[in-house]
């Protein structure tokens, strides 16, 4: 891991002044965490910053004084219909499905310890997808059943995933790009259901390609607010397993944690929060990808960084999907747009991989 | 692997490919090849929606068409002719590129040139108004090149070189930038969105003889280009320090071969749409079949290119009846076991 020196210096020095050092680093560790409370704060604060722009600056401008009585309940003609329809499910539905997507990502990047280890290039995300337009093509599914069929199906090819990359053990560049095979199986698959389709729209078709929040209503923002509530609620209780899994598995053993038991709890909450955000909004491209390198290199904090990463998330799907909806040219979907951004990260990150250039 | 070290291992992997030899020789292996390509071309042929028997096959090859029958068969001329055309060009371009790279998941699809491909093809229908087959052609060959050379270049960097893993990676985040911005051009423009669709799964079923026309000049020049390089890809399957020790000019060997392989998926891609994975599985099991040497595997590799993908579009034709699966799909469902399969081995071996 990047920020792993901390950690790995603490435990690899025993001098005469131990104590000194000691209390050292107590103290940058105390004003990292500080540190880390603050940029989560502020994440935090612009994550709301980012609503509520999404709540006034649509098509037109509303005066926030209007959005802030509509919110409140009053009817405001001319107002009511764009905020309460229109921008309150977009942005909540967006910040919601981000935060799954920050927050699984970071899940699986810290257990794997491999930042390209995220769900959406190992193919995890990608059979979200193809089961959600699957059910819905092929099988006819509405409603909850897309999102419970989409975490079965994701945990499903997580499985598989796994036990393809098993070979005594599971190594990283191996489960990548097994999970790169799996999923251009899976993203061909999605084509092919959606040509199926009835009604080809490419607006749909994009929906379950690269996500998107058209369409959005707070009736499947529900199961979404549900599944990270208690899915992101297991992720949180292992945090700190996680945080000593990242020092690897013999150290976190000896320092008491269950280890199969943190991995398998990881995973499955992981994949069921972001089954059921794909299940709504579509896989949006490499949200969960970026999401955690971005909340470590805001703070410099090491460990898991699970909630930072969530609203890390969130701020990215909230702001990209105002960029892509207001300020570019034409309308475009939030998977778009965090395509072309996450891109070129993942090319640097590629760039980067020195040592670790053999799979 | 590192070039430093190619060098030293060269009279080793020298030694270890004359003992690679396949199952069996070269010449039954392409014997054992052609005579499958014209069962499959025959089924191409024969089999489909309305199955049809062998009287009016040969009645529709003669030029007939009266009955219903007669005239299934000639609409099949065409999309058997271009799966053909087509399934060769990747193939080859699939071989020549794993041995450019010397890496076994080099494949149009994974390393991105495919979308490359669409991409340019795209913009110059959105922006240009380009409609001639022609244009198509270039315009697909020039942004294969463009996205090939982009990928293998932000492969390549670092110290490790281009490995597998590096270059699927660098592959795949192209592939979704592309997409992405592929997508980005034809959202405003509703009059060309429906046209996206062939741009997201390759086929070979709507071909018609004006289509495959064109085609042809490309593939001749890309096979030329391929072939020629063959010796020379030998050569660099030494490692570079080794080949240019016998007096081989590697990187000018480098460009023509991929010169080659890009001018044919380039213009595969053009006309088909992206179809992934036929070049990544055809050279395997032609190595297998008759070893490593590529003035052997690359026409193998053409051969069999040609019966994948025919035996794709036949599958989809039966699976999906009465109506069809997309080759591309097929080929995908084909290929990623394939592809897993060789992730799977033990050490990744570089060719």
């Amino acid at each position: 891991m990047i920020h792993s020196s901390v950690s790995s210096l603490q435990t690899g020095i025993a001098p005469p002044d131990a104590l000194v050092v000691q209390r050292r680093f107590r103290s940058l560790r105390q004003a990292r965490r500080r540190g880390l409370l603050s940029v989560t704060w502020l994440i935090a604060g612009l994550v709301l910053g980012g609503i509520a722009l999404t709540l006034t600056v649509g098509q037109s401008v509303t005066a926030p004084l209007d959005v802030l009585r509509v919110l409140w309940g009053a009817e405001v003609p001319g107002v009511t219909f764009a905020v309460r329809e229109l921008r309150l499910p977009r942005a909540i539905v967006g910040a919601l499905a981000g935060a799954s997507f920050g927050l699984a990502g970071a899940a699986f990047q810290v257990l794997l310890r491999n930042p390209l280890a995220s769900p959406d290039i190992i193919g995890i995300s990608a059979g979200a997808s193809a089961a959600a337009v699957g059910g819905i093509v092929f099988l006819g599914l509405g409603g909850v059943w897309i999102s419970v069929f989409a975490v079965v199906a994701a945990l499903a090819v997580a499985a598989a995933i796994y036990l393809l990359a098993w070979r005594d053990g599971v190594a990283g560049g191996r489960l990548i790009l097994v999970g790169i095979g799996v999923a251009a199986m899976l993203n061909s698959f999605v084509a092919y259901a959606l040509s199926q389709a009835p009604s080809w729209s490419l607006q749909e078709a994009l929906r379950w390609q690269s996500g998107t929040l058209n369409g959005a209503t707070l009736v499947p923002g529900l199961p979404l607010a549900v599944a990270l509530l208690v899915f992101g609620g297991v992720l949180l209780v292992q945090s700190r397993a996680l945080a000593a899994l990242q020092m690897g598995d013999d150290t976190a053993a000896a320092i008491g944690v269950a280890v199969p038991r943190t991995r398998l709890l990881v995973v499955l909450s992981a994949v069921a929060v972001i089954a059921v955000a794909t299940a709504v909004c579509g896989p949006i491209s490499f949200v969960a990808f970026l999401a955690r390198p971005i909340a470590s290199r805001l703070t410099r904090a090491g460990g898991p960084l699970l909630v930072l990463s969530a609203l890390v998330g969130a701020l990215l799907v909230v702001l990209a999907d105002f960029t892509g909806q207001i300020l570019l040219p034409a309308r475009y979907p939030v998977g778009i747009v965090t395509g072309v951004l996450g891109a070129p990260y993942l090319l640097y990150l590629i760039v980067l991989m020195h040592r670790k250039g053999a799979a | 692997m590192s070039i430093a070290g190619a060098g030293a291992e060269g009279g080793a992997v020298l030694r270890q490919a004359r003992s690679r030899g396949g199952r069996i020789g070269a010449g039954q292996s392409a014997v054992l090849l052609m005579l499958a390509l014209v069962l499959a071309a025959a089924a191409s042929l024969a089999w489909g929606a309305r199955p049809v028997g062998w009287q009016d096959i040969l009645a529709a090859l003669n030029g007939q068409g009266e009955t219903l029958e007669q005239a299934v068969v000639q609409m099949r001329i065409p999309r058997t002719l271009l799966a053909l055309l087509a399934g060769a060009g990747l193939g080859l371009a699939g071989a020549v590129m794993q041995g450019v790279t010397r890496n076994p998941l080099a494949d149009p699809g994974i390393l991105g040139v495919n979308a490359g491909a669409a991409m340019a093809v795209v913009i110059g229908v959105a922006w240009f108004d380009m409609q001639s087959r022609s244009g198509f052609l270039w315009t697909g060959i020039g942004g294969a090149m463009g996205a090939a050379c982009f990928v293998y270049a932000v492969g390549s960097l670092g110290r490790g070189g281009a490995s597998p893993l590096k270059l699927a990676l660098a592959g795949a985040a192209t592939s979704v930038a592309l997409a992405s911005l592929t997508v980005a051009i034809i959202l405003p423009r509703g009059d060309i969105a429906d046209g996206i669709q062939s741009w997201q799964i390759g086929g070979v079923g709507g071909a018609t003889h004006d289509a495959i026309l064109p085609m042809l000049p490309f593939l001749a020049a890309g096979s030329l280009l391929s072939l020629w390089s063959a010796p020379r890809l030998n050569l660099l399957a030494l490692g570079d320090d080794a080949a240019a020790a016998l007096g081989e000019r590697v990187v000018l060997a480098r460009l023509v071969a991929a010169l080659g392989a890009v001018i044919l998926c380039g213009a595969a891609t053009a006309i088909c749409g992206p179809i992934g994975f036929v070049g990544l599985v055809v050279p395997h099991a032609c190595r297998l079949l008759a070893g490593v040497d590529h003035r052997v595997l690359l026409p193998l590799s053409a051969l069999g290119g040609a019966i994948l993908l025919l035996l794709s579009d036949v599958a989809g034709r039966l699976l999906a009846r009465p109506s069809e699966l997309e080759a591309g799909v097929v080929t995908a469902f084909v290929g990623a076991p394939v592809f897993i399969a060789i992730v799977r081995r033990k050490r990744i071996r570089a060719l």
